[in-house]
């Protein structure tokens, strides 16, 4: 099962080998990470997400609360959130393609960063469905580079809901 | 205020800690500390001949003591010779402080000298570690690892100490308070977590307490004689766990687990509520997880939420400090005084059925004509004071020590349990009788072991630390001969020790006193000459080459499937 875990650390030279280590140590997976600071200059957030199953993920936030630079840990698991990742992606355009890869920028809201008689580089912003939908379509065309943050996710606000 | 260089405001704050005794081995990036040291009055210096011996020696001292146990160090090799020892606290939950010096921070990513990247080595077996970049953050790390170590699930913590910044000049000022946002241990186990356990407990048939190494650290013992007194539940312990519960008790099994006794093992196999307390389902006591406690209901009382449903699954956890979480209990098992005379009369039964279990098969070994080990340890056990703090080796000695040494008080048996280091003993005795100069501390040892840190001797003759080291002499590597007798169709593989130094003249050559013990008729004197000499002896006892430890646990067989005498 793929949880996606926020952990609020001290900003500090090692944290993100501590906590990369307990994960390669202790066996558990890391399929995506992201790291940056927050607001606070003196805290980073990363995002992580990894897979297992309900007893592997209730030791990786017990282990990750123990580390003595973590904060806090959240799982978001069974919580409303939004999730998005970029990519960055150089796909080959040659004269029959260029108008189709410009009608998949536009159906999926992407961007065109950058332009060259031979390529179109692309970037989108996006949930994991909607980023592989968008790879799909373009892995025909020859993808030439590409790149991907992992996931950041935030709550969603509590909506109150009107009854009918 | 006058600035101080921060080498002497290293030492100024283990003075504010209390620091009497620091074990280490001094080298170039140390220098300017150990030039401090030199004057310092209070805090005596133990020169070890090993950096590992010195770990270990505060790893003793501090399991012998509950203090913090101190290490200072060099950089590079003397840093990395550090890393066993430091392991092997980490796994057995000891607090030590562990300084080790680095190259110039300017140096430091340039593969300079004597340069690791030590704190990147030890990340994964200290409980936390620094390296200190300003002079001005050297207060504040010492007193946060000193507060780490100790507090909480205790365990090491290591500071790298870069030499410019022993150099650099700061106005000291040691903090009086910590801020730790991300640590909090939790002490008081939750109300309606014990309420769960107590009403559990009232009702069961056949209870067990598992108690481990978290009560002797929490200094519970005393608690968790009342606990089961009170309630008249049997009690279990580990290894780390011997000493906890009185083994003379009558409600004590011995301990369980791989080469536990049949009682303790069978009890935990037909129990249907298990209390652990300070204990972690390590493989070596659970033996096959599935069938291990397989009816019970599991109770587990632990400070480090990660060891609970670890390795098998719990009902009803409580996190908290086992002596606060016992004395909660035992609160309010006390306001339930007619359940518990129902319980405690119900239980005849069960004790009934261990006593059936204990006269079947009692911890035994067979004579012979040469000595038993098992007999060395017994006259041991006989002729030594009641507050002799014991250590052992690792393998079939730490095993016969902990089988047939009575455990009666906590803090007196030293072990490395959860790393299994050889080696670990002698330096450990040395670190214990640093403790407790007038105290008695044997090194409970096995030829193969004692033979890891021997150059110890040199430091237990240079400060008269008189420990005495029985070695369980068998030519052998014990306990791997025993594996491979039994599951490696006799094959031994390089487990003869076909060549060992004369033990006798080896204790001369470093001015300690040897004895040389081949008959059984001699054992009971060799011993009291032994305890009599007032400065270290090494006492090399040629017992029974292919003596096995029994009972025995196969690994990964259900630990009611004993191997027996």
């Amino acid at each position: 099962m793929r949880h996606v875990i926020s952990i609020l650390v001290d900003n500090e030279a090692g944290v993100l080998s501590r906590v990369a280590g307990l994960f390669s140590g202790r066996g558990f997976n890391i399929e995506s990470l992201s790291v940056a600071p927050t607001l606070n200059p003196e805290k980073s957030k990363m995002v992580i997400t990894t897979t297992g199953n309900n007893e592997v993920i209730e030791q990786i936030i017990k282990q990750l609360n123990k580390l003595i630079n973590v904060i806090k840990v959240v799982d978001y698991k069974g919580k409303e959130f939004v999730e998005r990742e970029m990519i960055l992606v150089k796909v080959s355009a040659k004269e029959g393609s260029r108008a189709e890869i410009l009608r998949i920028v536009d159906i999926f809201r992407a961007k065109v960063v950058d332009v060259s008689p031979k390529s179109y580089t692309l970037e989108l912003t996006g949930d994991r469905d909607k980023l592989e939908g968008f790879i799909d379509l373009l892995t025909p065309m020859g993808i030439v580079d590409f790149v991907r943050t992992g996931a950041v996710v935030i709550e969603r606000e509590q909506k109150k809901r009107r009854r009918l | 205020m006058t600035k101080i260089k921060g080498a002497e405001a290293f030492v100024e704050a283990l003075r504010r800690e209390g620091v009497r005794h620091i074990f280490g081995y001094p080298g170039g990036a140390v220098l300017d500390i150990f030039d401090v040291i030199m004057d310092v009055k209070d805090i005596g210096f133990i020169l070890s001949r090993h950096e590992q011996g010195a770990v270990h020696a505060a790893d003793g001292y501090a399991r012998s003591s509950g203090k913090v146990g101190v290490c200072l160090v060099t950089s590079g090799p003397g840093a990395t010779n550090t890393v066993t020892g430091i392991a092997t606290a980490n796994m057995d939950s000891i607090p030590i402080v562990v300084f080790t010096g680095q190259v110039p921070t300017h140096l430091i990513g340039n593969d300079a000298f004597q340069e690791a990247d030590v704190v990147g080595i030890t990340r994964p077996c200290t409980k936390h570690n620094y390296l200190v970049k300003d002079v001005a953050d050297l207060p504040r790390i010492i007193k946060e690892a000193f507060y780490i170590a100790k507090t909480g699930r205790p365990g090491p913590v290591l500071v790298d100490l870069p030499k410019d910044v022993m150099n650099a000049t700061v106005k000291f000022q040691y903090p009086e308070s910590i801020s730790l946002q991300g640590y909090k241990p939790v002490y008081k186990g939750h109300t309606g977590q014990i309420k769960k356990l107590v009403d559990l407990v009232l009702r069961s048939k056949q209870p067990v307490i598992y108690a481990g190494g978290g009560v002797i650290h929490s200094d519970a013992s005393d608690e968790l004689r009342r606990f089961a007194h009170l309630t008249r539940i049997p009690v279990t312990t580990t290894l780390m766990g011997l000493g906890a519960f009185p083994s003379d008790d009558p409600l004590s099994l011995g301990m369980l687990g791989m080469h536990g006794t049949y009682r303790a093992n069978m009890a935990v196999t037909y129990t249907d509520c298990l209390i652990a307390i300070g204990a972690r389902f390590d493989d070596r006591v659970t033996g096959k997880i599935d069938e291990f406690a397989p009816k019970a209901k599991i109770v587990h009382v632990d400070i480090d939420p990660t060891s609970i449903s670890k390795n098998v699954k719990v009902d009803i956890p409580v996190v908290g400090d086992c002596k606060l979480v016992l004395k909660d209990i035992i609160k309010a098992f006390e306001k339930r005084q007619d359940e518990i005379k129902i319980l405690t009369k119900r239980l005849d039964v069960w004790h009934e059925r261990i006593e059936e279990w204990e006269n079947k098969y009692p911890l035994r070994y067979n004579k012979g004509d040469k000595i038993k080990p098992e007999y060395v340890v017994e006259m041991i056990d006989k002729l030594t004071p009641e507050d002799t703090i014991v250590s052992t080796e690792v393998g079939q000695n730490q095993m016969w020590a902990a089988q047939f040494y009575k455990f009666r008080m906590p803090r007196l048996f030293l072990t490395s349990g959860g790393l299994g280091t050889m080696g670990y003993g002698f330096p450990a005795a040395i670190g214990a009788q640093v403790a407790f100069p007038r105290r008695t501390v044997v090194d409970i040892a096995g030829d193969g072991s004692i033979q890891m840190n021997i150059q110890e001797l040199a430091t237990a003759v240079q400060y008269g630390l008189p420990v005495k080291v029985m070695i369980l002499n068998n030519g052998y590597l014990g306990m791997v001969r025993q594996w491979q007798g039994l599951f490696y169709k006799k094959r031994y593989a390089h487990t003869s020790l076909a060549v060992s130094p004369d033990f006798v003249k080896l204790a001369d050559a470093y001015g300690a006193n040897g004895i040389l013990v081949e008959n059984p008729a001699d054992v009971e004197d060799a011993i009291k000459e032994a305890l009599k000499i007032k400065g270290p002896v090494l006492v090399d006892f040629h017992v029974e080459p292919e003596e096995d430890v029994y009972p025995m646990v196969p690994a990964g067989a259900p630990v009611s499937k004993m191997l027996l005498v």
